[in-house]
């Protein structure tokens, strides 16, 4: 009997911390064999690389805790980047104007997919697969496939903006998503209501939640951070390329989404996992950067870091 | 009354049999209007052969793709498959026809266990275990390449014939995906096997409790699948005469488009290779018209594109609501 409940206490563990370790394993790991990986601006690297997944992440969070799934994120950055620099840099519009009008075009997107799915009863991944499709041609339309750079330009500066000289100011975005998405999750009823929709979509409406609008809501609130993270990332880089940004980044928010613990059929979400399902991803990437590894060899590492990470998840729920 | 009764269960079951078959009579309807507007210049020998081409490899990935579907699965992996089996046969033509031919399918299949395997025995679900797959084989194929093109052998002068010759005038690619396409339409149909997907996608604890394999019929489904991509990645290569590591991105998604414009829900359970074969084709056709018409581009393409999958769940959803 002792036995039986240790053994349910670590599977537990594993389940809980499993994510954590392999991070905390990495981390260890790479200070001792990595040169310079310990340093503030390895640090400040790994989060700007990581800066969009993470925050489209916490979106797709939401939305997989729906018993969802999002696979337009990737145009609808696309969208949003490239309205936003034809806005600014050819139209000479205002700062603001831009800025709002991008995120608005996400959230054309993000109601186009929450209508369809909450409203329609669409499956997520067909539903999405539309503006995935599709999404990505308007935004390529819109400027008629041409890449917008801006070089040197004082805008550029705000993605390369250093608070007190140290910190970018895309870990603030960070910090704040991450603290808002915990914030929705645990303590407002929205929260629950959207874990509830995702438990058991027929009880939660027959429990008066209003389904339709907690899914909307949710595909609206991903495909803002979609946008928003697209703005800071086409200023960061100082280009918006319409037919590469946001590339498959679906998959790498949906994979950590998955390694953080939150389940695929919905129900609950782990904020706070997903954050680490990111950093694991990203950190993977770097080592091997900065150790001069092909970068081909992070695929297979991840892939493998998926697979058992999911694996010992999977073994212990059961 | 009952007159009003025959004729409104008579219009209940027309409008049943057209839901059904919608891709049917949509490709059909394609055909006509693509015929009428640009007449010879769509109805040449050379702009069908283009055609049934072209959706030869789409065709054969979306094939494998309606059977994991079926059982309300997804694969993530195909695009993968075809840019790994390309390179294995690229490499492999300077061993022989054969080599080239049967090693890279035989390492699809491969592929495909162990998507089967990581889903069925670990328990992960398909869309998390196929994407872990898809980047380990990428990641395999340009480890293998460092991102380079490989060649074909010139020396293996019968490896091209697979993508680029003509049997009795009609292009190789196309024969092996007709017959591949009526083997797996036949087994799906008739063999037991095939049933079963249907029995595990409608309700997967009955169809287990009803006595299915189950677990042994989805991992020979993810198999199957591995190795009709392999083969259009085969195809791939020697249409190309070389072996792209980053071949087939994205193909994944055409394939699950393909399936989900000819009428195979992504619930599982309902629907079939044959409609998913009209949906290739409509695709197929589209692309074609789009560029006899010659102004519009390959952005509005991906936007009327993405119009006409929600038009085709629409009207599924519509049917569905008729039925329940």
């Amino acid at each position: 009997m002792m036995m039986k409940a240790d053994r349910q206490k670590i599977g537990e563990m594993i389940r809980k911390y499993g994510a954590l370790a392999v991070l905390i394993l990495l981390v260890a790991g790479n200070s001792l064999f990595t040169p310079n990986f310990l340093h503030i601006n390895t640090l400040w690297n790994i989060l700007l690389q990581a800066f969009t997944t993470i925050v489209i992440s916490m979106g797709m969070t939401v939305v997989i805790a729906t018993g969802g799934i999002d696979i337009s994120v990737g145009s609808t950055m696309a969208l949003s980047s490239i309205v936003f620099a034809k806005l600014l840099f050819v139209n000479e519009s205002s700062f603001c104007l831009a800025l709002v009008l991008a995120l608005l075009a996400a959230l054309v997107f993000g109601l186009f997919n929450g209508i369809l799915i909450g409203v329609f009863k669409f499956q997520p991944i067909v539903a999405t697969l539309i503006l995935m499709i599709s999404g990505r041609g308007i935004a390529q339309q819109f400027n008629d496939g041409v890449v917008i750079s801006f070089y040197g330009n004082h805008y550029a500066e705000l993605g390369t903006y250093r608070i007190g000289g140290v910190l970018p100011v895309q870990v603030v975005v960070i910090a704040l998503v991450l603290l808002g998405t915990l914030f929705l999750v645990k303590k407002t009823v929205l929260g629950r209501f959207i874990q509830a929709v995702g438990d058991n979509e027929k009880a939660s409406s027959l429990m008066g939640i209003n389904t339709a609008a907690v899914l909307v809501g949710s595909y609206v609130m991903c495909a803002l951070l979609a946008g928003g993270a697209a703005v800071l990332e086409t200023l960061r880089v100082c280009s918006a390329d319409p037919n590469n940004i946001g590339n498959a980044i679906e998959l790498d928010c949906i994979a950590a989404v998955a390694i953080g613990g939150t389940s695929m059929s919905g129900g609950r979400a782990v904020v706070l996992g997903t954050l680490i399902g990111a950093l694991v991803m990203q950190v993977i990437t770097t080592m091997m950067n900065m150790n001069n590894i092909f970068y081909a060899y992070a695929l297979v590492v991840k892939s493998a870091i998926i697979v058992i990470a999911l694996y010992l998840q999977r073994r212990t729920t059961a | 009354m009952r007159e009003m009764k025959t004729g409104e269960n008579a219009r209940n079951q027309w409008s049943k049999r057209l839901s059904g078959n919608g891709a049917y009579l949509a490709l059909f309807l394609l055909i006509v209007a693509a015929s009428a507007i640009y007449k010879d210049m769509f109805f040449s020998y050379t702009n069908l052969s283009n055609i049934l081409r072209q959706s030869s490899m789409i065709g054969l990935i979306s094939i494998g793709m309606t059977c994991v579907i079926l059982t309300a699965g997804i694969d993530l992996s195909v695009g993968a498959t075809v840019a790994l089996a390309a390179v294995f046969a690229a490499k492999l033509s300077f061993a022989g026809f054969w080599p080239a031919l049967l090693i890279p399918v035989a390492m699809g299949l491969g592929v495909g266990f162990v998507n089967g395997f990581v889903i069925e025995k670990m328990k992960i679900v398909p869309f998390i275990g196929t994407l872990a797959v898809q980047m380990a084989v990428r990641g395999i194929a340009y480890i293998l390449t460092d991102i380079k093109s490989i060649s074909v052998s010139k020396e293996c002068t019968a490896f091209p014939l697979i993508g680029r010759g003509y049997l009795y005038g009609i292009p190789i690619p196309v024969i092996i995906f007709a017959v591949l396409a009526v083997v797996m339409i036949v087994i799906s149909n008739s063999s037991s096997f095939g049933r079963s997907l249907y029995a595990i996608g409608g309700n997967e604890d009955a169809a287990r409790m009803m006595g299915l394999k189950v677990q042994k019929n989805k991992i020979i489904c993810y198999t199957i699948t591995g190795g009709l991509s392999a083969m259009a990645g085969v195809i791939l290569c020697s249409r190309l005469g070389a072996g792209q590591p980053v071949a087939g991105l994205g193909w994944e998604m055409d394939a699950v488009a393909a399936v989900a414009i000819g009428g195979t829900l992504l619930s599982g359970g309902v629907g079939g290779i044959g409609k998913t074969i009209a949906g290739v084709f409509i695709v197929g056709i589209i692309g074609n018209v789009i560029n006899l018409q010659g102004t519009v581009n390959t952005y509005v393409q991906k936007i009327i594109m993405g119009a006409i999958v929600l038009a085709v769940i629409m009207i599924q959803k519509r049917t569905q609501k008729e039925e329940g």
